[in-house]
């Protein structure tokens, strides 16, 4: 029981973890239509970030996730203006090799600037906590809380705001929304500083049970787009369901198969989903 | 720049790249340069199906590492000889594209490039994994090089290097050959437009699998040619960045055409010669390099000029035309 509870709590994290970054890949993916691929650099760079205010500024390890989430939205919206916005009209090739082309550059910067080491950030919440005889690490309970508040406030605000409401008239139709008065170029702005403040927070609350490095990014970006292809592209419940399949597949495939083969998990889940239906799980009709 | 078409052209670039050892100082020179020929060849697979058919495919390096594994492996733990590893290198590499591209290819567009993305990683993974098999995260060290055909042998860079470009120009010209036929053709028209190729009577999954095996046929070829070169192998090869390297040579050189995927690995090697002070951070320059091209130069170099030569001609055409139209009015009014 114990031992299950544990597998559990380890799949409720990743998929925590993994929903925030499928969330804002699928965002954009929603707004734009363009498979981000840089969305995973952005992740470490958030990272970095945090890591950063933390041990060279002392700054407060909440303080610092949220400087990494401005900092990366910031960085989200730069590239949404410099790179896709000129390319919208390109044909579909050209924005993946461009969000290829971001992503080299933010890896080889934060190579440049800080170097390949493996770095630990270090966390106030590093204890243990008891909860009906079951025990949990602090950390790992504040990333499913921290998941789930952040879900729920994205929930609401694309719901119950009119300023989140247009993000999804976008989404359904862009020239409806653009007759009704929508600004596109503010709504594409906005998805994309959502987008990368997800991506920091979600690798400011990994980041203490992982480690911070350059090349980080990597698994946790495609995992996220297993888990969009799996969950529809450009859906939110489909993003989230998704990062708990994954989530919860890695860590009892971990225990109960090999965990030297837990990470070929949900690759071999998408090939073989993708192989009998290659329209998605979540998906209706054809796309 | 005439000379740059037709036999002529050919033989002026082989008789460059045949020359390049007078030029070259060191034997390093012609390191550097048999290694942009051998990506080269991985890049013209690369470009036939994403350049010529239209389907990013973001798993090639994977397939580069599968032919080069298969030399090391069957060399090395298997003991065979160099060059009934190399032919089945191109082989291996072909049968696994085939599965892969029999599932990858019902996909469209982002999902293709994802599905692929995938695929190299798992191709990654397994090679990373699989020690047994592999060596693991050690690789594979000591494979062979070439072994001597007939009075030829291959144990100076020199003929090392020539071997390279004898496989690069063979590889160039079957390319030349494949999309100047119908089939090449049948690409495009599928790159163009899927629906109205196959309202044409294409069948779109028969020529893009065909497409794929060739291109992975390509990447297996040319992973057989690194590891009887370099001799040593790590999974490193199968990684993603060597994917985004080979696309980063594409574009600079030009997707799409023929010459590209060379122009573009020449460049882009000795260009990172010139950088060796940034070492791991030459993308600083590249990915920018990359963004910049993709957004006001997608067609790359050859594709450059290509388009001036086309812009030539329509001038000429142009002319002769008013030319030809004065001469009448002339006519004209003289009758």
């Amino acid at each position: 029981m114990e031992l299950f509870f544990q597998l559990v709590l380890n799949g409720l994290t990743l998929g925590s973890v993994y929903g925030l970054v499928a969330l804002g890949l699928t965002l954009v993916y929603g707004i734009l239509h363009v498979p981000n691929f840089s969305h995973g650099a952005l992740y470490m760079v958030g990272a970095y970030v945090a890591f950063i205010l933390m041990s060279n500024y002392g700054v407060n390890y909440w303080v610092a996730i949220a400087g990494a989430a401005v900092v990366v939205g910031v960085l989200a919206m730069l590239s949404e203006r410099l790179v896709f916005h000129p390319l919208r009209d390109a044909p579909p090739i050209h924005d993946k090799i461009a969000a290829i082309g971001i992503l080299l550059f933010l890896e080889a910067g934060v190579m440049a600037i800080w170097g390949a080491d493996f770095r630990r950030m270090p966390t106030p919440y590093s204890g243990i906590v008891d909860i009906f005889g079951l025990t949990a690490p602090a950390q790992r309970l504040l990333i499913i809380a921290g998941a789930f508040v952040l879900v729920v406030a994205l929930h609401l605000f694309l719901k119950k705001t009119i300023l989140g409401s247009t993000i999804i008239a976008m989404a359904q139709n862009r020239e409806g929304a653009a007759l009704v008065g929508i600004n596109a170029t503010k709504v594409s702005l906005l998805t994309f500083f959502i987008s990368g403040a997800l991506a920091a927070v979600a690798a400011g609350l990994f980041a203490p049970i992982n480690l911070v490095y350059p090349a980080m990014g990597h698994l946790v970006i495609m995992k996220a787009f297993v888990i969009i292809v799996l969950g529809g592209m450009g859906s939110i419940p489909g993003a989230i369901i998704g990062g708990l399949i994954i989530g919860f597949a890695e860590s009892f495939a971990g225990f109960y198969i090999s965990t030297h083969y837990k990470d070929l998990v949900a690759f071999l889940l998408l090939v073989v989903i993708l192989s009998v239906r290659p329209e998605g799980l979540f998906t209706k009709g054809v796309r | 720049m005439k000379y740059l078409q037709g036999k002529a052209g050919w033989a002026i670039l082989i008789a460059l790249a045949l020359l390049f050892p007078l030029v070259a100082g060191n034997n390093y020179q012609l390191y550097v340069m048999s290694l942009a020929f051998i990506f080269a060849i991985s890049t013209a697979g690369l470009n036939l199906i994403t350049g010529y058919t239209g389907q990013l495919n973001l798993g090639h390096a994977g397939f580069m590492a599968i032919g080069a594994y298969t030399v090391g492996i069957l060399t090395v733990t298997y003991e065979w000889p160099f060059w009934g590893a190399f032919a089945m290198s191109g082989v291996v590499a072909g049968v696994i594209g085939f599965f892969v591209g029999v599932v990858s290819l019902r996909l469209k567009e982002h999902f293709f490039a994802i599905f692929t993305l995938c695929v190299g990683f798992i191709i990654y993974l397994i090679i990373e994994k699989w020690d047994s098999v592999t060596g693991g995260t050690v690789g594979i060290i000591g494979i062979p090089g070439p072994a001597p055909i007939g009075p030829i042998t291959f144990d100076s860079a020199i003929s090392q290097y020539y071997l390279v470009v004898f496989f690069l120009v063979v590889s160039l010209w079957l390319m030349h050959r494949i999309v100047n036929s119908l089939l090449g053709r049948t690409f495009i028209a599928i790159r163009n437009s899927d629906d109205l190729a196959q309202a044409l009577g294409i069948n779109l999954m028969r020529n893009k699998t065909l497409s794929f095996v060739l291109s992975t046929f390509y990447a297996g070829i040319a992973g057989g040619l690194y590891a009887g070169y370099v001799r040593f192998l790590g999974p490193d090869l199968a990684g993603t960045h060597y994917t985004f390297d080979m696309i980063t040579y594409l574009l600079v050189g030009g997707i799409g055409t023929l010459m590209g995927p060379v122009a573009g690995s020449l460049l882009v090697a000795w260009v990172t010669q010139s950088l060796q002070f940034l070492q791991d951070y030459r993308m600083v320059v590249f990915g920018p390099l990359l963004v910049l091209l993709v957004i006001f130069f997608p067609h790359g170099i050859v594709g450059f000029y290509y388009k001036k030569r086309m812009e030539r001609e329509m001038k000429k055409r142009a002319a002769e035309a008013s030319r030809a139209q004065a001469v009448k009015k002339e006519a004209g009014t003289n009758a």
